[in-house]
Protein backbone atom coordinates (compact mmCIF):
# COMPACT_ATOMS: atom_id res chain seq x y z
CA UNK A 1 0.00 0.00 0.00
CA UNK A 2 1.10 4.09 -0.70
CA UNK A 3 2.40 5.72 2.28
CA UNK A 4 -0.57 7.92 1.30
CA UNK A 5 -4.20 6.66 0.79
CA UNK A 6 -6.97 9.14 -0.25
CA UNK A 7 -9.54 9.82 2.04
CA UNK A 8 -12.77 7.56 1.35
CA UNK A 9 -15.21 9.44 0.75
CA UNK A 10 -16.60 9.87 -2.62
CA UNK A 11 -14.70 12.72 -4.57
CA UNK A 12 -16.19 15.77 -4.76
CA UNK A 13 -14.34 15.58 -8.16
CA UNK A 14 -12.91 12.30 -10.37
CA UNK A 15 -11.65 12.57 -13.64
CA UNK A 16 -10.83 9.42 -15.49
CA UNK A 17 -9.16 8.68 -18.64
CA UNK A 18 -9.60 12.42 -19.55
CA UNK A 19 -8.22 12.88 -23.48
CA UNK A 20 -7.87 16.46 -24.96
CA UNK A 21 -5.71 17.08 -28.22
CA UNK A 22 -5.78 20.56 -30.57
CA UNK A 23 -5.50 20.34 -34.36
CA UNK A 24 -4.88 16.83 -33.78
CA UNK A 25 -2.10 16.84 -31.20
CA UNK A 26 -3.15 15.44 -28.32
CA UNK A 27 -2.27 17.10 -25.30
CA UNK A 28 -3.78 15.20 -22.40
CA UNK A 29 -3.79 11.55 -23.41
CA UNK A 30 -5.66 9.76 -20.31
CA UNK A 31 -6.03 12.04 -17.27
CA UNK A 32 -6.90 10.61 -14.05
CA UNK A 33 -7.56 12.86 -10.85
CA UNK A 34 -9.98 13.17 -8.01
CA UNK A 35 -10.42 15.44 -5.18
CA UNK A 36 -11.94 14.89 -2.21
CA UNK A 37 -13.98 17.07 0.71
CA UNK A 38 -11.09 19.53 2.22
CA UNK A 39 -8.82 18.55 -0.08
CA UNK A 40 -6.24 20.57 -1.37
CA UNK A 41 -4.63 19.06 -4.39
CA UNK A 42 -2.06 21.03 -6.00
CA UNK A 43 -0.73 20.06 -9.87
CA UNK A 44 2.70 20.37 -10.63
CA UNK A 45 4.59 19.82 -13.74
CA UNK A 46 7.02 21.22 -16.72
CA UNK A 47 5.42 23.94 -18.82
CA UNK A 48 3.31 22.90 -21.74
CA UNK A 49 2.59 19.29 -20.03
CA UNK A 50 -1.36 20.24 -19.92
CA UNK A 51 -1.94 21.53 -16.24
CA UNK A 52 -3.95 24.39 -17.57
CA UNK A 53 -5.95 22.07 -20.31
CA UNK A 54 -7.21 19.61 -17.83
CA UNK A 55 -8.31 22.57 -15.66
CA UNK A 56 -10.17 24.19 -18.51
CA UNK A 57 -11.84 20.93 -19.32
CA UNK A 58 -13.23 20.31 -15.95
CA UNK A 59 -15.13 23.24 -16.48
CA UNK A 60 -15.59 23.01 -19.90
CA UNK A 61 -14.06 26.02 -20.81
CA UNK A 62 -12.62 23.50 -23.15
CA UNK A 63 -14.47 20.31 -24.56
CA UNK A 64 -12.69 16.99 -23.84
CA UNK A 65 -12.78 14.74 -25.96
CA UNK A 66 -13.32 11.64 -24.34
CA UNK A 67 -12.93 10.41 -20.47
CA UNK A 68 -15.02 10.99 -17.65
CA UNK A 69 -15.70 13.78 -15.30
CA UNK A 70 -17.81 13.62 -12.12
CA UNK A 71 -18.58 16.24 -9.97
CA UNK A 72 -20.38 15.46 -7.17
CA UNK A 73 -21.86 12.58 -8.41
CA UNK A 74 -23.23 14.19 -11.65
CA UNK A 75 -21.80 13.12 -14.77
CA UNK A 76 -20.27 16.16 -16.83
CA UNK A 77 -19.42 14.14 -19.32
CA UNK A 78 -18.91 10.54 -19.96
CA UNK A 79 -17.97 7.42 -22.37
CA UNK A 80 -20.69 4.92 -22.90
CA UNK A 81 -19.33 2.02 -25.01
CA UNK A 82 -17.68 4.60 -27.93
CA UNK A 83 -19.91 7.16 -27.77
CA UNK A 84 -18.74 10.26 -25.43
CA UNK A 85 -21.42 12.02 -24.01
CA UNK A 86 -21.39 15.49 -22.52
CA UNK A 87 -23.91 16.73 -20.38
CA UNK A 88 -26.76 19.03 -21.54
CA UNK A 89 -25.00 22.96 -21.36
CA UNK A 90 -27.83 24.43 -18.64
CA UNK A 91 -25.99 21.29 -16.49
CA UNK A 92 -22.45 22.66 -17.52
CA UNK A 93 -23.52 26.25 -16.76
CA UNK A 94 -24.55 24.78 -13.09
CA UNK A 95 -21.49 23.06 -12.13
CA UNK A 96 -19.16 25.73 -13.39
CA UNK A 97 -20.98 28.33 -10.97
CA UNK A 98 -20.13 25.98 -7.74
CA UNK A 99 -16.30 25.44 -9.35
CA UNK A 100 -15.65 29.01 -10.29
CA UNK A 101 -11.68 29.56 -11.48
CA UNK A 102 -9.46 31.84 -10.48
CA UNK A 103 -7.07 32.45 -13.41
CA UNK A 104 -3.20 34.04 -13.90
CA UNK A 105 -3.73 36.75 -15.44
CA UNK A 106 -6.84 37.69 -13.03
CA UNK A 107 -9.23 38.44 -15.40
CA UNK A 108 -11.53 40.83 -13.49
CA UNK A 109 -14.41 42.58 -15.57
CA UNK A 110 -13.08 45.64 -16.39
CA UNK A 111 -15.99 47.77 -16.82
CA UNK A 112 -17.29 46.79 -13.28
CA UNK A 113 -15.84 47.75 -9.65
CA UNK A 114 -14.26 45.76 -7.86
CA UNK A 115 -17.75 45.00 -5.71
CA UNK A 116 -19.63 44.95 -8.72
CA UNK A 117 -17.26 42.16 -9.92
CA UNK A 118 -17.75 40.25 -6.99
CA UNK A 119 -21.69 40.87 -7.23
CA UNK A 120 -21.95 39.95 -11.30
CA UNK A 121 -22.45 35.84 -10.83
CA UNK A 122 -24.52 35.98 -8.34
CA UNK A 123 -26.91 38.12 -9.72
CA UNK A 124 -26.52 36.76 -12.94
CA UNK A 125 -26.00 33.10 -12.40
CA UNK A 126 -27.58 32.49 -9.06
CA UNK A 127 -30.58 35.48 -9.27
CA UNK A 128 -29.47 36.49 -5.71
CA UNK A 129 -31.49 39.69 -5.27
CA UNK A 130 -29.37 42.89 -5.53
CA UNK A 131 -28.94 43.59 -1.74
CA UNK A 132 -28.40 40.26 -1.03
CA UNK A 133 -25.47 39.99 -3.67
CA UNK A 134 -23.95 43.17 -2.54
CA UNK A 135 -23.95 41.79 1.47
CA UNK A 136 -22.47 38.47 0.08
CA UNK A 137 -19.98 40.78 -1.69
CA UNK A 138 -18.83 42.36 1.00
CA UNK A 139 -18.45 39.59 3.15
CA UNK A 140 -16.12 37.89 0.90
CA UNK A 141 -13.88 40.78 -0.07
CA UNK A 142 -13.59 41.04 3.95
CA UNK A 143 -12.34 37.73 3.95
CA UNK A 144 -9.73 38.52 1.36
CA UNK A 145 -8.96 41.72 2.64
CA UNK A 146 -10.48 44.12 -0.13
CA UNK A 147 -13.83 45.69 1.36
CA UNK A 148 -11.66 48.90 1.48
CA UNK A 149 -11.13 48.76 -1.98
CA UNK A 150 -15.01 47.98 -2.93
CA UNK A 151 -16.21 51.16 -5.39
CA UNK A 152 -12.25 50.77 -7.25
CA UNK A 153 -12.22 49.64 -10.96
CA UNK A 154 -9.95 46.72 -11.51
CA UNK A 155 -7.70 48.93 -13.14
CA UNK A 156 -7.00 50.96 -10.05
CA UNK A 157 -5.50 47.50 -8.13
CA UNK A 158 -2.04 46.39 -7.97
CA UNK A 159 -1.94 42.68 -8.75
CA UNK A 160 -2.08 41.37 -5.91
CA UNK A 161 -5.31 43.29 -4.92
CA UNK A 162 -6.40 42.40 -8.41
CA UNK A 163 -5.90 38.47 -7.58
CA UNK A 164 -7.74 38.95 -4.09
CA UNK A 165 -10.99 40.26 -5.46
CA UNK A 166 -10.66 37.49 -7.78
CA UNK A 167 -10.80 35.11 -5.30
CA UNK A 168 -13.60 36.80 -3.51
CA UNK A 169 -15.49 36.89 -7.05
CA UNK A 170 -15.12 33.04 -7.08
CA UNK A 171 -15.90 32.65 -3.01
CA UNK A 172 -19.09 34.72 -3.21
CA UNK A 173 -20.69 31.48 -5.73
CA UNK A 174 -20.29 29.65 -2.47
CA UNK A 175 -18.10 27.25 -4.61
CA UNK A 176 -17.76 23.40 -3.63
CA UNK A 177 -14.28 23.69 -5.06
CA UNK A 178 -12.50 26.83 -6.31
CA UNK A 179 -10.07 26.09 -9.75
CA UNK A 180 -6.80 27.97 -9.61
CA UNK A 181 -4.69 28.51 -12.81
CA UNK A 182 -1.47 29.48 -11.31
CA UNK A 183 -2.97 32.58 -9.10
CA UNK A 184 1.06 34.11 -8.19
CA UNK A 185 2.72 33.62 -11.64
CA UNK A 186 1.80 37.06 -12.64
CA UNK A 187 2.79 38.32 -9.56
CA UNK A 188 5.39 40.97 -8.61
CA UNK A 189 7.61 38.76 -5.45
CA UNK A 190 6.65 41.12 -3.25
CA UNK A 191 2.87 40.41 -3.67
CA UNK A 192 2.89 36.74 -3.96
CA UNK A 193 2.91 36.60 -0.37
CA UNK A 194 -1.11 38.21 0.55
CA UNK A 195 -2.45 35.98 -2.14
CA UNK A 196 -0.52 32.96 -0.98
CA UNK A 197 -1.58 34.09 2.58
CA UNK A 198 -5.40 34.69 1.78
CA UNK A 199 -5.16 31.04 -0.13
CA UNK A 200 -3.97 29.59 3.65
CA UNK A 201 -6.58 30.93 5.14
CA UNK A 202 -9.19 29.49 2.81
CA UNK A 203 -7.48 25.82 3.02
CA UNK A 204 -7.73 26.51 6.83
CA UNK A 205 -11.23 26.93 6.59
CA UNK A 206 -11.78 23.77 4.83
CA UNK A 207 -12.39 24.89 1.36
CA UNK A 208 -11.76 22.66 -1.40
CA UNK A 209 -8.58 23.16 -3.88
CA UNK A 210 -7.42 22.52 -6.89
CA UNK A 211 -4.48 24.36 -7.44
CA UNK A 212 -2.14 24.91 -10.77
CA UNK A 213 1.08 26.65 -9.72
CA UNK A 214 5.01 26.55 -10.47
CA UNK A 215 5.13 28.23 -6.83
CA UNK A 216 7.02 25.22 -4.37
CA UNK A 217 6.66 27.37 -1.49
CA UNK A 218 2.76 27.68 -2.04
CA UNK A 219 2.99 23.60 -2.45
CA UNK A 220 4.83 22.89 0.71
CA UNK A 221 2.50 25.12 2.62
CA UNK A 222 -0.78 24.58 1.33
CA UNK A 223 -1.23 21.33 -0.43
CA UNK A 224 -2.62 17.99 1.08
CA UNK A 225 -1.97 16.10 -2.26
CA UNK A 226 0.60 16.86 -5.28
CA UNK A 227 -0.36 15.54 -8.66
CA UNK A 228 2.97 15.81 -10.98
CA UNK A 229 2.14 16.00 -14.34
CA UNK A 230 4.00 15.39 -17.52
CA UNK A 231 3.31 14.30 -21.18
CA UNK A 232 -0.34 14.38 -20.93
CA UNK A 233 -0.63 12.15 -17.85
CA UNK A 234 -0.54 12.47 -14.36
CA UNK A 235 2.59 10.78 -13.50
CA UNK A 236 2.56 10.61 -10.08
CA UNK A 237 0.32 11.73 -6.70
CA UNK A 238 0.76 11.42 -3.19
CA UNK A 239 1.34 14.02 -0.38
CA UNK A 240 3.90 16.79 -0.73
CA UNK A 241 6.31 14.98 1.88
CA UNK A 242 6.39 12.17 -0.37
CA UNK A 243 6.52 13.92 -3.74
CA UNK A 244 9.85 15.96 -2.50
CA UNK A 245 11.32 13.18 -1.18
CA UNK A 246 14.50 11.51 -2.07
CA UNK A 247 13.42 8.20 -3.85
CA UNK A 248 11.31 9.50 -5.81
CA UNK A 249 11.67 9.20 -9.62
CA UNK A 250 14.32 11.21 -11.39
CA UNK A 251 11.89 13.15 -13.36
CA UNK A 252 10.02 14.31 -10.64
CA UNK A 253 12.80 15.56 -8.65
CA UNK A 254 14.89 16.34 -11.72
CA UNK A 255 11.40 18.99 -11.77
CA UNK A 256 11.21 19.90 -8.16
CA UNK A 257 15.16 20.94 -8.10
CA UNK A 258 14.64 23.13 -10.74
CA UNK A 259 11.24 25.15 -9.42
CA UNK A 260 12.95 24.89 -6.16
CA UNK A 261 15.00 28.51 -7.43
CA UNK B 1 -20.09 95.07 -53.67
CA UNK B 2 -20.36 92.61 -50.89
CA UNK B 3 -23.77 92.15 -50.05
CA UNK B 4 -23.66 91.79 -46.07
CA UNK B 5 -25.94 88.38 -46.01
CA UNK B 6 -27.80 89.71 -42.56
CA UNK B 7 -29.41 91.95 -44.70
CA UNK B 8 -31.30 89.41 -47.01
CA UNK B 9 -31.35 85.82 -45.79
CA UNK B 10 -32.54 86.40 -42.49
CA UNK B 11 -36.10 86.65 -43.34
CA UNK B 12 -35.75 82.96 -44.99
CA UNK B 13 -33.79 81.94 -41.76
CA UNK B 14 -36.71 80.07 -40.25
CA UNK B 15 -37.42 78.24 -43.52
CA UNK B 16 -33.83 77.16 -43.90
CA UNK B 17 -34.70 76.26 -39.87
CA UNK B 18 -37.07 74.13 -41.09
CA UNK B 19 -35.28 72.01 -43.20
CA UNK B 20 -32.40 71.63 -40.36
CA UNK B 21 -35.13 70.21 -38.28
CA UNK B 22 -35.85 68.10 -40.98
CA UNK B 23 -32.12 67.17 -40.87
CA UNK B 24 -32.29 66.63 -37.68
CA UNK B 25 -34.69 64.21 -37.77
CA UNK B 26 -33.49 62.11 -40.45
CA UNK B 27 -30.24 61.62 -38.99
CA UNK B 28 -31.61 60.85 -35.46
CA UNK B 29 -33.79 58.34 -36.74
CA UNK B 30 -31.12 56.61 -39.24
CA UNK B 31 -28.51 56.89 -36.52
CA UNK B 32 -30.64 54.67 -34.40
CA UNK B 33 -32.12 52.07 -37.06
CA UNK B 34 -28.24 51.97 -38.61
CA UNK B 35 -27.11 51.79 -35.21
CA UNK B 36 -29.49 48.74 -34.40
CA UNK B 37 -29.15 46.93 -37.54
CA UNK B 38 -25.10 47.42 -37.53
CA UNK B 39 -25.07 45.31 -34.24
CA UNK B 40 -27.68 42.22 -35.61
CA UNK B 41 -25.15 42.49 -38.98
CA UNK B 42 -22.11 42.11 -36.70
CA UNK B 43 -23.20 39.49 -34.80
CA UNK B 44 -24.41 37.92 -38.32
CA UNK B 45 -20.91 38.05 -39.44
CA UNK B 46 -19.42 36.86 -36.46
CA UNK B 47 -21.33 33.82 -36.45
CA UNK B 48 -19.05 30.54 -37.22
CA UNK B 49 -22.21 29.30 -40.27
CA UNK B 50 -20.73 30.58 -43.12
CA UNK B 51 -24.64 30.69 -44.69
CA UNK B 52 -25.32 33.68 -42.63
CA UNK B 53 -21.75 35.43 -42.74
CA UNK B 54 -21.29 35.13 -46.41
CA UNK B 55 -24.76 37.30 -47.61
CA UNK B 56 -23.71 39.74 -44.64
CA UNK B 57 -20.54 40.21 -45.60
CA UNK B 58 -21.66 40.10 -49.25
CA UNK B 59 -24.00 43.19 -48.59
CA UNK B 60 -21.45 45.12 -46.38
CA UNK B 61 -19.37 45.47 -49.65
CA UNK B 62 -21.57 46.44 -51.41
CA UNK B 63 -22.57 48.77 -49.47
CA UNK B 64 -19.20 50.01 -48.74
CA UNK B 65 -17.94 50.06 -52.17
CA UNK B 66 -21.15 52.16 -54.10
CA UNK B 67 -20.98 55.75 -53.11
CA UNK B 68 -24.44 57.14 -51.14
CA UNK B 69 -25.98 58.93 -53.08
CA UNK B 70 -26.55 56.31 -56.02
CA UNK B 71 -27.44 53.93 -52.86
CA UNK B 72 -30.18 56.85 -52.40
CA UNK B 73 -31.58 56.97 -56.56
CA UNK B 74 -31.66 53.84 -56.77
CA UNK B 75 -33.98 52.89 -53.12
CA UNK B 76 -35.98 56.24 -54.77
CA UNK B 77 -36.38 55.78 -58.07
CA UNK B 78 -35.74 52.03 -58.96
CA UNK B 79 -37.40 50.26 -56.16
CA UNK B 80 -40.68 51.31 -57.07
CA UNK B 81 -40.17 49.21 -60.59
CA UNK B 82 -39.76 46.20 -57.89
CA UNK B 83 -42.83 46.95 -56.81
CA UNK B 84 -41.38 49.03 -53.07
CA UNK B 85 -42.46 52.55 -53.05
CA UNK B 86 -41.41 54.44 -50.57
CA UNK B 87 -41.53 58.28 -49.70
CA UNK B 88 -39.02 60.22 -50.30
CA UNK B 89 -38.15 60.70 -46.79
CA UNK B 90 -38.18 57.13 -45.99
CA UNK B 91 -36.08 56.46 -48.97
CA UNK B 92 -33.81 59.29 -47.63
CA UNK B 93 -34.22 57.04 -44.16
CA UNK B 94 -33.35 53.35 -45.83
CA UNK B 95 -30.71 54.89 -47.60
CA UNK B 96 -28.89 56.67 -44.81
CA UNK B 97 -29.57 53.53 -42.55
CA UNK B 98 -27.76 51.00 -44.69
CA UNK B 99 -25.30 52.98 -45.33
CA UNK B 100 -24.41 53.36 -41.69
CA UNK B 101 -25.26 50.15 -40.44
CA UNK B 102 -22.74 48.78 -42.94
CA UNK B 103 -19.66 50.70 -42.04
CA UNK B 104 -20.93 50.29 -38.02
CA UNK B 105 -21.16 46.76 -38.45
CA UNK B 106 -17.15 46.58 -39.08
CA UNK B 107 -16.61 48.95 -36.26
CA UNK B 108 -18.78 46.26 -33.64
CA UNK B 109 -17.00 43.53 -35.42
CA UNK B 110 -13.43 44.75 -34.62
CA UNK B 111 -15.06 45.90 -30.98
CA UNK B 112 -16.40 42.85 -30.29
CA UNK B 113 -13.48 40.55 -31.41
CA UNK B 114 -11.38 42.55 -29.33
CA UNK B 115 -12.98 42.17 -25.75
CA UNK B 116 -10.14 40.28 -23.57
CA UNK B 117 -11.12 36.94 -24.01
CA UNK B 118 -9.74 36.23 -20.06
CA UNK B 119 -12.92 38.21 -19.47
CA UNK B 120 -14.86 35.99 -20.83
CA UNK B 121 -13.74 32.63 -19.80
CA UNK B 122 -13.66 34.62 -16.31
CA UNK B 123 -17.52 34.92 -17.65
CA UNK B 124 -18.11 31.42 -18.37
CA UNK B 125 -16.54 30.17 -15.68
CA UNK B 126 -18.87 31.43 -13.15
CA UNK B 127 -21.60 29.33 -15.23
CA UNK B 128 -23.32 32.16 -16.81
CA UNK B 129 -24.92 31.20 -20.26
CA UNK B 130 -22.98 32.45 -23.85
CA UNK B 131 -26.01 34.86 -23.77
CA UNK B 132 -25.47 36.31 -20.37
CA UNK B 133 -21.89 36.61 -21.29
CA UNK B 134 -22.99 38.81 -24.47
CA UNK B 135 -24.72 41.21 -22.61
CA UNK B 136 -22.99 41.80 -19.47
CA UNK B 137 -19.46 41.24 -20.31
CA UNK B 138 -18.73 41.69 -24.12
CA UNK B 139 -21.90 44.50 -25.12
CA UNK B 140 -21.04 47.01 -22.44
CA UNK B 141 -16.83 46.66 -22.72
CA UNK B 142 -17.06 46.46 -26.72
CA UNK B 143 -19.65 49.63 -26.68
CA UNK B 144 -17.75 51.39 -24.42
CA UNK B 145 -14.45 50.41 -27.05
CA UNK B 146 -16.06 51.78 -30.05
CA UNK B 147 -17.92 55.22 -28.53
CA UNK B 148 -15.60 57.64 -29.71
CA UNK B 149 -15.38 56.45 -33.42
CA UNK B 150 -19.64 55.56 -33.49
CA UNK B 151 -19.58 59.76 -32.27
CA UNK B 152 -17.28 60.57 -35.37
CA UNK B 153 -20.24 58.16 -37.51
CA UNK B 154 -22.94 59.99 -36.15
CA UNK B 155 -21.53 63.73 -37.22
CA UNK B 156 -20.38 62.31 -40.65
CA UNK B 157 -23.69 60.87 -41.17
CA UNK B 158 -25.55 64.92 -39.65
CA UNK B 159 -23.47 65.61 -42.78
CA UNK B 160 -24.23 62.74 -45.30
CA UNK B 161 -28.04 63.94 -44.70
CA UNK B 162 -27.46 66.95 -47.37
CA UNK B 163 -27.29 63.94 -49.80
CA UNK B 164 -30.85 62.91 -49.39
CA UNK B 165 -31.71 66.63 -51.29
CA UNK B 166 -30.93 64.61 -54.33
CA UNK B 167 -34.37 62.80 -53.77
CA UNK B 168 -36.28 65.91 -53.23
CA UNK B 169 -36.51 65.56 -49.23
CA UNK B 170 -37.17 69.08 -47.55
CA UNK B 171 -34.14 68.96 -45.64
CA UNK B 172 -31.61 71.90 -44.88
CA UNK B 173 -29.72 71.86 -48.75
CA UNK B 174 -32.80 71.68 -50.58
CA UNK B 175 -34.36 74.16 -48.41
CA UNK B 176 -31.26 76.69 -49.24
CA UNK B 177 -31.42 75.87 -53.46
CA UNK B 178 -35.55 77.30 -52.96
CA UNK B 179 -34.02 80.19 -51.16
CA UNK B 180 -31.55 80.38 -53.71
CA UNK B 181 -34.06 80.24 -56.67
CA UNK B 182 -35.93 83.06 -54.89
CA UNK B 183 -33.26 85.42 -53.51
CA UNK B 184 -30.52 84.48 -56.02
CA UNK B 185 -28.16 85.45 -53.46
CA UNK B 186 -26.01 81.76 -53.31
CA UNK B 187 -23.35 82.98 -51.69
CA UNK B 188 -24.36 84.49 -48.47
CA UNK B 189 -27.26 81.84 -48.39
CA UNK B 190 -24.84 78.91 -49.05
CA UNK B 191 -22.86 80.98 -46.06
CA UNK B 192 -25.68 80.30 -43.44
CA UNK B 193 -26.20 77.17 -44.65
CA UNK B 194 -22.78 76.19 -43.65
CA UNK B 195 -23.16 77.98 -40.30
CA UNK B 196 -26.27 75.83 -39.56
CA UNK B 197 -24.37 72.67 -40.21
CA UNK B 198 -21.42 73.30 -38.47
CA UNK B 199 -23.67 74.38 -35.13
CA UNK B 200 -24.96 71.28 -35.41
CA UNK B 201 -22.20 68.93 -35.86
CA UNK B 202 -20.07 70.65 -33.26
CA UNK B 203 -23.31 70.77 -30.79
CA UNK B 204 -23.90 67.17 -31.45
CA UNK B 205 -20.19 66.06 -31.46
CA UNK B 206 -20.08 68.09 -27.93
CA UNK B 207 -23.02 66.07 -26.77
CA UNK B 208 -21.18 62.93 -27.72
CA UNK B 209 -18.19 63.82 -25.89
CA UNK B 210 -20.03 64.09 -22.42
CA UNK B 211 -22.02 60.90 -23.38
CA UNK B 212 -18.85 58.82 -23.94
CA UNK B 213 -17.23 60.59 -21.02
CA UNK B 214 -19.94 59.76 -18.49
CA UNK B 215 -20.21 56.66 -19.72
CA UNK B 216 -16.46 55.27 -18.99
CA UNK B 217 -16.28 53.96 -16.00
CA UNK B 218 -13.12 55.29 -14.35
CA UNK B 219 -15.15 58.37 -14.46
CA UNK B 220 -17.77 57.65 -12.92
CA UNK B 221 -19.49 58.98 -9.38
CA UNK B 222 -17.86 57.30 -6.60
CA UNK B 223 -14.54 56.73 -7.63
CA UNK B 224 -11.23 57.57 -6.51
CA UNK B 225 -8.95 57.84 -9.40
CA UNK B 226 -6.04 59.48 -7.28
CA UNK B 227 -5.06 58.78 -3.68
CA UNK B 228 -6.62 61.58 -1.71
CA UNK B 229 -3.64 62.96 -0.22
CA UNK B 230 -2.55 63.88 -3.36
CA UNK B 231 -5.21 65.71 -4.54
CA UNK B 232 -5.11 67.55 -1.71
CA UNK B 233 -1.37 68.47 -2.25
CA UNK B 234 -2.37 69.09 -5.85
CA UNK B 235 -5.25 72.10 -4.42
CA UNK B 236 -3.00 74.02 -2.50
N1 LIG C 1 -5.89 26.61 -27.72
C1 LIG C 1 -4.83 25.82 -28.03
N2 LIG C 1 -4.57 25.50 -29.30
C2 LIG C 1 -3.52 24.71 -29.63
N3 LIG C 1 -2.66 24.19 -28.74
C3 LIG C 1 -2.85 24.49 -27.44
C4 LIG C 1 -3.94 25.31 -27.01
N4 LIG C 1 -3.89 25.43 -25.66
C5 LIG C 1 -2.83 24.71 -25.28
N5 LIG C 1 -2.19 24.13 -26.33
C6 LIG C 1 -1.01 23.27 -26.26
O1 LIG C 1 -1.27 22.28 -25.31
C7 LIG C 1 -0.12 22.01 -24.54
C8 LIG C 1 -0.46 22.11 -23.07
O2 LIG C 1 -0.79 23.44 -22.76
P1 LIG C 1 -1.17 23.92 -21.30
O3 LIG C 1 -1.44 25.36 -21.38
O4 LIG C 1 -2.22 23.05 -20.75
O5 LIG C 1 0.19 23.65 -20.53
P2 LIG C 1 0.56 24.01 -19.03
O6 LIG C 1 0.97 22.74 -18.39
O7 LIG C 1 -0.51 24.78 -18.39
O8 LIG C 1 1.86 24.91 -19.24
P3 LIG C 1 2.32 26.20 -18.41
O9 LIG C 1 2.96 25.70 -17.18
O10 LIG C 1 3.31 26.84 -19.33
O11 LIG C 1 1.13 27.04 -18.17
C9 LIG C 1 0.95 22.98 -25.00
O12 LIG C 1 1.84 22.29 -25.83
C10 LIG C 1 0.20 24.02 -25.76
O13 LIG C 1 0.98 24.50 -26.82
MG1 LIG D 1 -0.78 26.82 -17.81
Amino acid sequence: MNAFSAPSSTPVLSVRQLRKSYAGNPVLKSVDLSVHQGEIACLIGPSGAGKSTILRCINFLEKPEAGEITFFGERLCSEDGNVFHTAPERALQAARARMPMVFQHFNLFSHRTVIENVMEGQIVVLRRHKDEARERARTCLARVGMLDRAEFYPDQLSGGQKQRVAIARALAMSPALILFDEPTSALDPGLVQEVQSVMRDLSAEGMTMLIVTHDMRLVKSIATTVHFCADGHILESGSPALLLHKTNPGRIRTFMAAAAH
Amino acid sequence: MYNFFFLEVPEHLPFLLKGALVTIELSLISMILGTLLGFFLAIGRLSPRRVLRLPLDVFVEIIRDTPLIVQLLLIYFSLPEAGIVLSAFWAGIAGLTLNLAAYLSEVFRAAISAVDPGQKAAAISLGMSPVAVYRRVVIPQAGLACLPTLGGYFVALLKDCSLVSFISVNELLRHATIVISDTFDSMNTYIMVAIIYFVMSFVSARIIRQIEIRLTPSNRRGTITIPLTMDKEGAR
